[in-house]
């Protein structure tokens, strides 16, 4: 999986979530810079990434991610190892 | 109508876009009633607000949630709460888990310590039920619970009174106990939602610990499928029948070309069985009041004799209409409905075969056609849509299938005369027309809840609320029971008047079950409504009518009775007075309250 796939999914999930198509993502992009991202859209966008990438995150992996580039990351480190 | 929301469903797909197809299911337009739903949870609840949320609007239900703050469902029912007060719910659903069951047995403790463990815990949620019955006095629905995640006796756990498994169904059986007593308290059985997802991914308790959902989030469009379809029922938005196809539907093969003996149904070979378990499972459903037709692609003849089948579980006497023809089905389908007196959405559309279905949904909107792809799978896809998800049982559900089948009879009796009101009089039909009764209050409002043709107002009454206008002196109610030679037609019309000052009452709901149209029995209600009024000193009746997209048939109703127009609105309302001392009565066909 390269990381321009795992981006081009991640737009389209996001862009899904908030319905909102202008979205567009980038390794800093974190809560405060999408304006309904709170908490509870946050386990919205975990278990469509999930079900996206068919993976499943860890507890303490999930609590750490600080922005978008994080979880990318994160996704990638996962596909790797499996 | 969104096929996506129909089961099987994509759960993630719908977890992923819900504020598109929310978008779609508003702009798709059609009329919506709005219900306030007030969600008290035990865990957090926001995905299942807004998976009910569509699954709802699917079902022409616009909902205004109030949602509980987090775990606090029993702090929301058992204190006052001004917030929740003027919000005023029509639906209240107590949405709690085993996560919220505080204190299980030690395997040490004795029976009555067992026993008294089980009465606290059970206590705690018949506080919350008698504190939300008096605060609001509108349906509860309150979930069961789901097994635990796991068992530390293994086996044992299921029969010894320590057990959590144990434990917990002790707890279901009283919750069901108390369902069987209370009126306007309604299951949600999660026991049984969450074995059909599957216990273990159910009960992933990383979505607790991340995120206090006491079930996986991906299960949570199952959960509030059941939970919209419980809401929907109550406002009786249920379906009403089947339409079914027969060849590849009913049985194996196609009955013109294979013959009578050709085609697979019963013991003889597996995919036989298959559909001989279909069948019984579609007649089963003929307890519940729900009908069953036919729309064929076939000859008249043919289908019959597939019907005739000595291994077929149902036979030519278990439908009401038989359509098999050449035409297009969806003609056909129209049809069937147009002589059942029932609107097209309203009954189901079930045929194997896409490119029928999708000719049928196109052409007639909001008919449900739930896709079936391999035999095994038909009745799953049937049964989990809930399409006829039962919250009220009443004696004329019973009977339904008998009384369609009577209207049958009447239609063709109606042929042999030329005079209308010479059949009208051969039909020696007898009215009884009465305040409302106790024995009546559940079926006065499943028929407010269902009547969408002819109805004036389009109001819907909770079965607390029937009983309230029956006890309070300000209002009239009258309910109308109609009876003729050919069997019972049960308790098909009801009226309610509110008395106002000055010698008035307002006509606040007039409602007649479409299986009685034509029969005289509105005029019969209005002769006996007008009488209870001069009763109670009334001078002037004002009727209002209210349009909406299904009740043109109503719109000249009070004129028919003699009723002035006063006003007409822009948005169609109208409004009608009567003055008491002209009316004359109108009905010569029905004898009323002759007993």
């Amino acid at each position: 999986m390269t990381r321009e796939y795992v981006y081009q999914q991640m737009n389209r999930i996001f862009r899904n979530v908030f319905d909102d198509e202008s979205i567009e993502l980038h390794d800093e992009t974190n809560a405060e810079d999408i304006e309904d991202w709170d908490s509870l859209e946050q386990i919205n966008l975990i278990v469509a990434i999930e079900n996206e990438f068919e993976m499943m995150f860890d507890m303490a992996e999930v609590a750490e991610l600080a922005n978008v580039g994080e979880m990318v990351d994160l996704i990638l480190k996962k596909d790797s190892n499996e | 109508m969104l096929k996506e929301l129909l089961y099987p469903f994509d759960p993630n797909y719908l977890l992923e876009n819900k504020r598109k197809i929310k978008k779609q299911l508003l702009e798709e337009g059609g009329s919506f009633v709005e219900k306030k739903i007030a969600i008290l949870g035990g865990s957090t609840t926001a995905a299942i607000r807004q998976m009910m949320e569509l699954f709802l609007l699917n079902n022409g239900i616009r909902p205004e949630f109030y949602e509980s703050e987090y775990n606090k469902f029993y702090e929301d029912a058992v204190f006052d709460n001004e917030e929740l007060k003027r919000f005023a719910p029509d639906i209240i659903y107590v949405c709690t888990t085993n996560r919220n069951i505080t204190t299980y047995p030690q395997l040490s403790d004795d029976e009555e310590t067992v026993n008294r463990l089980l009465e606290i815990e059970y206590d705690k949620f018949h506080c919350v039920w008698t504190g939300l019955k008096e605060r609001y006095g509108c349906p509860i629905i309150q979930n069961n619970f789901e097994l635990p995640m796991y068992r530390l006796m293994g086996n044992r756990e299921a029969s010894d009174i320590h057990g959590k498994v144990n434990f917990i169904h002790e707890l279901n059986r009283r919750f069901a106990e108390y369902a069987q007593k209370n009126d306007n308290f309604y299951l949600c059985d999660i026991e049984y939602i969450s074995a059909d997802y599957g216990l273990k991914e159910w009960s992933d308790p990383f979505y607790f610990h991340m995120y206090k959902y006491a079930m996986n989030v991906n299960a949570i469009p199952y959960l509030s499928f059941n939970v919209a379809n419980i809401i929907k029922s109550i406002f009786g938005k249920n379906k009403k029948g089947f339409v079914l196809d027969l060849d590849n539907t009913l049985w194996g093969g196609v009955i013109g070309d294979d013959g009578v003996e050709g085609i697979k149904v019963g013991p003889k070979e597996s995919e036989g069985q298959f559909y001989a378990e279909f069948q019984r499972y579609l007649k089963e459903h003929k307890q519940l009041g729900i009908i069953l037709n036919i729309d064929s692609k076939n000859e008249y003849e043919n289908a019959i004799a597939g019907l005739k089948h000595p291994d077929s579980e149902l036979s030519e006497d278990d439908f009401i209409e038989i359509k098999a023809n050449w035409d297009p089905k969806d003609r056909n389908f129209e049809e069937i409905a147009r002589e059942l007196d029932l609107l097209p959405e309203s009954l189901v559309f079930v045929d194997d075969n896409p490119a029928e279905r999708h000719i049928v949904t196109e052409q007639l909107k909001g008919v449900c056609a739930p896709e079936l792809d391999v035999t095994q799978h038909f009745i799953q896809y049937l049964d989990r849509n809930g399409f006829f998800e039962v919250t009220t049982l009443s004696k004329d559900d019973l009977k339904r299938n008998e009384m369609y089948k009577e209207n049958m009879e009447r239609v063709k009796a109606q042929a042999s005369f030329t005079d209308y009101k010479d059949y009208l009089l051969s039909l020696e039909m007898k009215g009884v027309i009465k305040p409302f009764e106790p024995m009546y209050y559940e079926r006065i409002s499943q028929l407010s809840n269902k009547s969408n043709q002819y109805n004036l107002t389009t109001r819907r009454y909770t079965v607390s609320d029937i009983e309230a206008m029956a006890n309070d002196k300000k209002f009239i109610t009258l309910y109308g029971k109609l009876l003729d030679r050919f069997g019972d037609n049960g308790l098909v019309t009801v009226a309610i008047g509110q008395l106002e000052d000055n010698n008035v009452c307002r006509i606040i709901l007039w409602i007649m079950s479409c299986r009685v149209l034509k029969r005289d029995m509105e005029y019969a209600m209005m002769d006996e409504f007008v009488r209870r009024c001069k009763e109670r000193d009334i001078r002037q009746i004002i009727g209002d009518y209210y349009p909406t997209a299904k009740n043109a048939m109503v719109k000249e109703f009070y004129a028919l009775h003699g009723f002035n127009q006063e006003l007409e609105e822009p948005d169609g309302h109208t409004v009608w007075t009567l003055d008491v001392n002209e009316y004359r009565n109108r009905n010569e066909v029905i004898e009323v309250n002759d007993d």
